[in-house]
């Protein structure tokens, strides 16, 4: 059924429709439209046979999410940004027991400075969290990831998270195929849990490992993420045999065939980019786009095989490894180890800087000239950093950053706040 | 094993840890023993009475009352005239006070007499013949376990009733007749004959008349001590025993208004108490303090209650017709008391001599091998006299004078007696440590005062000879015995199995008690400190 | 003669068992088919009243709730040494997810359990109790618990307090008491052992959230403790019961002296055992026989900082203050 609704209602609605028993909400932006349409569909009884749990942190959040999960009841939570920072030891523990949870990130930026607008870096920064991490591109991308997610989570054992861009899609009225019941029931089967906490057959969830076996545990979590490498296309393509729509998948080439740049980026700035890659193929440009949608597992041979006749790669991303650069690029990078081709990182949209098809278009043009720097810094304002970095050459006290750049752009005042 | 697809390593199959065997973390470990309790160990008629207050805790009367005659056929008597020494030693007085073991023995002996329980007669007889001689606790106690040893046992009695001592030596208010015939009766029921009114003259002619492979000589001590007083012929002098005897006949002593008893022991008691129930006013005389009397001091209260006087720190130097002259003493350094030419008189219609008794040893005359010595035979540990076959006990031989250790001695006679008629020799089973008040966790015992048995009232008690102490009733008796902290001896309080953090005690179930299951067991120690009877300790792990 | 009532029993209810008591009357430790829901082979020290605890309060739960019952457990010493792989002592559904989180890992699990039971209402019901230590619980794990409390989410939590972080080398917790040296708060200077002032009272803070049913025990009294178990089973939401489990190691008492410990810690006054219910308090278990704290502190070498030539009587003292206030407060003398 189509619907012009709001990104997190979007993903309500497909949550409601996997059956959720557990949902644990606490609020964080941009995240909090989608829990409170959920706990509504619970209290009005429109979503039924599911506890709607108002927990006290994100910690506990996914605290309550692997006790649910741990007794063999498919569980839902979704945080963002510092939420996701404060339920880390939950996040870690959720994977290293094997429970299948779903999770939307609704993607934002990580303070300080304290910034409420969308970025990666908070799902970025749980790279190494054990989580499998599918990046939407649209809000109906976003509802049908979710939808995967659990039939993925349920049937590896393993929790998945679902990345959507924070305000970007969470808050943006689209159009959108809202399934039916039946179709996702025939999608999605009843969990049933690999391991569950049951008085007829009592088992230890949870034990101290030591040295003698940690390390095995370590790598079967590994060969289970990349096992799912495998598993992902094909619930695509059962995904796509039930609902009649791609969703999904380990990546999404664009317009790749011929082209001699590739730009790789992961979310809805997929969309800015691939208008981008259109009017510059128009201007003659042999440029396509790569969407990656898997982050975790990372695709190294899809993505080394979709960059195997280009010439060049640009890595977009929304996230920062400081001190190094890009946190994609490096992965890409692994991708396409000895293909000897040129690669560059270009940083972009931090802290819900706008993406302009401009910028991107100029950018992109250097790039195709091989005249990018290899890690940029999308739009950033020169001039603000280089007085700030000159005040700090001549001052050892030069107050907090940020509130100085907003001095100099004058957004804030003189007088100190 | 299960269905369930567990990942690797951080799910595991419940329980699983009795794979770990903590037992080898061990120094120490704890093993369970039965200490000897206290009650026991200083009972002179070896009974075991933690043991048979372990049945009667439960109801079980009957089968308290089997595992106490194991020991002393005599419990409805020595309920009653038992100077309890099992009391005195009871670690319970250190918690509140002693449990009332002599009620609760008491008890069920006249339980036994009410319900007419009899003994179980051996299955086997030997065929060996063993005189007794003498009716009293001991010559009963030997004649019974005599008996139940499938021996062929006579007593010859000199009287004209059966119980010693127990009958003409002590008040019948302490001791009512009905309740010695009953458990003598008991005793014949056994398949002892008991010949009354028989005075053995010569042990030896008479163990050949009768066939006799053994003996036991238990004939006592009923000749009163005389001491020198010097008295008027008017004067009226008598021994003690001689007139607790005449309160068994008919005739009553004829002693006066005003009665004179010179002694402080319990003899003493038993005549200043007898007299005052015919009437009389008695004075006991007694040469030194209240807290130096032989005497008992629960009977030397009980006198005083009734109105009995007493003259302590004081000499009779005189007797004259219808008064004595008596002299002060003081203690010296010693504690012994010196005369201090202080004198008194004292009206006195009599005086009863109440200073020990002598023993008729008539019937030894000629035997050889005996050793007699202050006036008592003296036997080896065995309790055999220097003649073999010839064994003695109770009063007759060098002991304290009461009827418990009477029975003791018969009891011990009894099974020397048993060995030496087999050619072997008995050799007593080593003894247990004492469980002492501190190997104890009194904690988990719940408080309860002591029952008192109710006494008679002391209007009734300084005229009649009715029995001044009463018995308990079931519940009391009940209540009673379940004050017992069972010292040393497993009770079943399961609290060695519930405080093991280890789980690693056993419960083998009903009287079954416990066991440690070593496997496991880590020695912590805690199930020795929280056994509230002291049934278990901690001895090092070999190697 | 004073009248006796003939229900007397020897030791009464103060040992595990008795055998002169019905069955049905005895403790549930004292059954020989008790379910030892923590098996033997852990690997606690010698002595350690955290597993002692553990498995009295558990097997009483399991009684009560004809062993359907799931466990959630804090990290710390009865998590570390119950479950090493490759063994486990627990015989029930047991989980351990993180340090701070149990409360809540224990209310994911009763509302999987919950939507069960209403998808299946002919299925028999199962209960959650959640266990932690006191650090698990009162520090680190505090929010998720009062969290927890604050809904009324059908749990039961179980703090096993020792009085420190025992498992990581005794150091100070908020339920550490004051003057007693931790690895932290170490027996120097011019305030010895931990300070005075500090730490909290977590069975006061459960009243305040006026829980359905909240309780303290010791395992010095198995029968009480059995009956709190018991009892809050008999509630719906959420309930705690603070159990005082002495620790060897970090008291610094001998192994067998465990139950003593947390005997003398109540016939002190030191650790008031009381019940409440719906934030009032219902009962106090009664002291005795009372006994000075020094009685308590003495055997500790946590506190021997304060028994030196110059015993600290000012220190001393003071905790013998604040037993006093916790005899008047809870009634402890008299009971309620």
């Amino acid at each position: 059924m189509l619907k012009q609704c709001e990104g997190s209602h979007a993903v309500a609605e497909a949550v409601a429709l996997c059956r959720p028993e557990v949902i644990c909400a606490y609020p964080i932006s941009p995240q909090t439209h989608i829990v409170e349409g959920l706990g509504e569909m619970v209290k009005d009884e429109t979503l039924q046979d599911c506890e709607f749990i108002n927990v006290e942190s994100e910690f506990a959040a996914m605290s309550v999410a692997i006790g649910s999960s741990a007794a063999g009841a498919r569980t839902y939570t979704a945080t963002a940004s510092q939420g996701l920072l404060f339920m880390a030891e939950a996040v870690f523990n959720a994977s290293g027991l094997g429970l299948p949870i779903v999770m939307t990130v609704a993607n934002r930026a990580i303070g300080a400075p304290i910034n409420i607008w969308n970025d990666h870096s908070d799902s970025l920064s749980m790279r190494d969290c054990g989580w499998l991490q599918l990046f939407a591109e649209t809000n109906q991308e976003a509802l049908d990831l979710h939808i995967q997610a659990f039939k993925l989570a349920e049937e590896i054992s393993l929790p998945v998270m679902v990345c959507m861009d924070g305000f970007i899609l969470t808050h943006a009225y689209e159009r959108v195929d809202v399934p039916t019941q039946a179709q996702v029931d025939a999608f999605l089967p009843p969990y049933e849990p690999r391991q569950v906490l049951d008085p007829a057959e009592p088992v230890s969830i949870g034990a101290m490992v030591g040295p003698e076996a940690f390390m095995e545990v370590r790598y079967l979590a590994h060969a289970r993420q990349v096992q799912a490498l495998e598993r992902i296309p094909q619930l695509a393509a059962e995904f796509k045999e039930i609902f009649g729509r791609d969703s999904g998948g380990l990546i999404r080439p664009y317009r790749c065939e011929d082209a001699d740049t590739i730009v790789i980026a992961m979310g809805s700035v997929l969309g800015t980019l691939k208008d981008t890659v259109d009017e510059m193929r128009e201007a003659g440009h042999k440029i396509g786009v790569l969407g990656i949608i898997s982050f975790r597992p990372f695709p190294l041979v899809a993505v080394a095989a979709a960059l195997k006749y280009c010439k060049r790669f640009v890595v977009l991303e929304k996230s920062l490894a400081v001190g190094i650069g890009g946190i994609v690029a490096t992965n890409v990078r692994m991708a396409v180890t000895g293909m000897g081709l040129k690669g560059y990182t270009v940083i972009a949209g931090l802290g819900g800087r706008a993406i302009t098809m401009k910028s991107l278009t100029a950018m992109l043009d250097k790039a195709g000239r091989d005249e990018l720097e290899l890690v940029t810094f999308l739009d950033l304002d020169w001039k603000a950093v280089n007085k700030q970095i000159e005040r700090e050459k001549t001052h050892r006290k030069t107050g907090p950053v940020a509130e100085a750049l907003l001095r100099d752009a004058g957004i804030v005042g003189a007088r100190n706040y | 094993m299960t269905m369930m697809d567990k990942p690797f390593a951080i799910t595991l199959d419940p329980g699983s840890s009795l794979a770990n065997r903590t037992g080898s973390w061990r120094t120490y470990k704890p093993i369970y023993l039965d200490r000897l309790p206290p009650c026991n160990a200083t009972c002179p008629a070896g009974e075991n009475i933690q043991g048979w207050l372990f049945h009667a805790e439960s109801g079980d009367y009957e089968a308290a009352w089997r595992s106490l005659t194991e020991n002393n056929p005599l419990p409805a008597i020595m309920g009653r005239v038992c100077y309890h020494p099992c009391e005195g030693a009871c670690n319970r007085q250190h918690v509140d006070s002693a449990v009332g073991i002599n009620s609760i023995e008491r008890f069920l002996g006249d339980e036994a007499i009410k319900r007419n329980w009899q003994f179980v007669k051996p299955a086997t007889q030997s065929g060996k013949r063993v005189l007794v001689v003498g009716a009293g606790p001991s010559g009963l106690s030997a004649a019974y376990h005599l008996a139940r040893l499938g021996h062929t046992v006579e007593i010859q009695e000199a009287g004209p009733f059966a119980g010693g001592m127990m009958r003409f030596g002590i008040p019948k208010y302490r001791l009512p007749r009905e309740v010695i015939e009953a458990e003598v009766q008991r005793i014949v029921n056994l398949g002892v004959t008991i010949t009354l009114n028989t005075k053995v003259s010569n042990i030896e002619a008479s163990m050949q008349a009768g066939k006799f492979d053994a003996a036991f000589l238990a004939v006592g001590a009923h000749i009163g001590k005389r001491a020198y007083i010097p008295a008027g012929t008017a004067a009226k002098v008598v021994d003690a025993i001689s007139v607790l005897r005449s309160m068994e006949g008919e005739e009553k002593p004829m002693l006066g208004r005003r009665v004179v008893v010179y002694g402080g022991g319990n003899t003493a008691i038993d005549v200043a108490r007898s007299v005052k129930r015919m009437g009389a006013e008695p004075i006991i005389v007694y040469r030194r303090t209240r807290d130096k009397a032989p005497a008992h001091d629960f009977e030397i209260e009980e006198a005083l209650q009734e109105g009995v006087m007493v003259k302590w720190l004081s000499t009779i130097k005189q007797a004259e017709e219808g008064e004595i002259t008596i002299e002060k003493m003081a203690l010296d350094d010693k504690g012994f008391p010196q005369p201090t030419g202080e004198f008194e008189t004292l009206a006195a219609d009599s005086v009863v001599l109440a200073l020990g008794q002598d023993v008729d040893l008539g019937l030894l005359d000629g035997v050889p091998g005996l050793d007699v010595k202050d006036g008592t035979v003296q036997v080896g540990p065995n309790m055999m006299t220097g003649h073999a076959g010839i064994f003695a006990g109770g009063d007759m031989v060098p002991s304290e004078r009461t009827v418990t250790v009477g029975v003791g001695h018969g009891k011990k006679a009894a099974r020397h007696i048993d060995a030496w008629l087999k050619g072997e020799t008995y050799a007593p089973p080593p003894k247990h440590e004492v469980a002492a008040f501190e190997k104890l966790n009194t904690w988990y015992y719940s408080e309860a005062p002591h029952v008192v048995r109710p006494t008679l009232d002391i209007l009734r008690r300084q005229s009649t000879f009715e029995e001044v102490v009463g018995g308990l009733d079931e519940s009391n008796a009940l209540f009673e015995a379940r004050r017992c902290l069972s010292c040393g001896n497993c009770f079943e309080c399961d609290n060695c199995y519930g405080v093991c953090p280890d789980n690693a005690v056993i419960k083998l179930g009903p009287g079954k008690r416990f066991s440690f299951n070593y496997d496991y067991c880590k020695g912590c120690g805690v199930c020795v400190a929280e056994c509230p009877c002291g049934a278990i300790k901690m001895v090092p792990e070999e190697n | 003669m004073s009248f006796q009532p003939v229900k007397f029993y020897q030791t009464g209810t103060f040992t595990v068992g008795n055998r002169l008591l019905a069955p049905e009357e005895r403790s549930v430790q004292a059954s020989g088919k008790r379910f030892n829901s923590i098996n033997s082979g852990h690997r606690a020290c010698q002595g350690c009243g955290e597993a002692l605890g553990a498995r009295y309060a558990i097997d009483a739960a399991m009684e009560a709730t004809q062993g359907q019952l799931i466990c959630a457990n804090a990290t710390g010493c009865l998590e570390v040494f119950s479950t090493p792989y490759p063994e486990t002592s627990w015989q029930i559904p047991w989980i351990h997810s993180l340090f701070g989180n149990t409360a809540a890992v224990a209310t994911g699990v009763a509302a999987a359990l919950k939507i069960k039971q209403k998808k299946n209402p002919r299925a028999q019901e199962i209960r959650v109790i959640a266990q932690g230590g006191d650090g698990g619980t009162t520090d680190i794990g505090f929010g998720c618990l009062s969290g927890m409390f604050e809904r009324n989410d059908d749990v039961l939590y179980i703090c096993y307090d020792n009085g420190g972080y025992m498992n990581t080398g005794v150091q100070r917790s908020s339920a550490t008491p004051p003057a007693a040296r931790t690895a932290t708060t170490m027996a120097v200077g011019p305030e010895p052992g931990n300070v005075f002032g500090q730490g909290k009272f977590v069975p006061a803070i459960a009243m305040a959230h006026e829980i359905p049913y909240v309780a303290t025990a010791t395992v010095a009294d198995l029968r009480d403790l059995e009956a709190k178990v018991r009892r809050a089973m008999e509630f719906r939401g959420a309930r705690y019961i603070h159990i005082l489990v002495p620790c060897p190691l970090g008291w610094g008492t001998y192994s067998s002296e465990t139950i003593k410990m947390a005997r003398l810690a109540k016939e002190t006054g030191i650790f008031p055992v009381f019940e409440a219910e719906h934030g009032e308090i219902k009962s106090a278990l009664a002291i005795r026989r009372q006994l000075p704290v020094e009685d308590y502190l003495k055997p500790q070498k946590r506190y021997a900082h304060l028994f030196g030539k110059q015993p600290n009587v000012a220190v001393i003292a003071k905790l013998q203050a604040l037993a006093d206030r916790n005899i008047r407060k809870y009634k402890l003398l008299e009971g309620v």
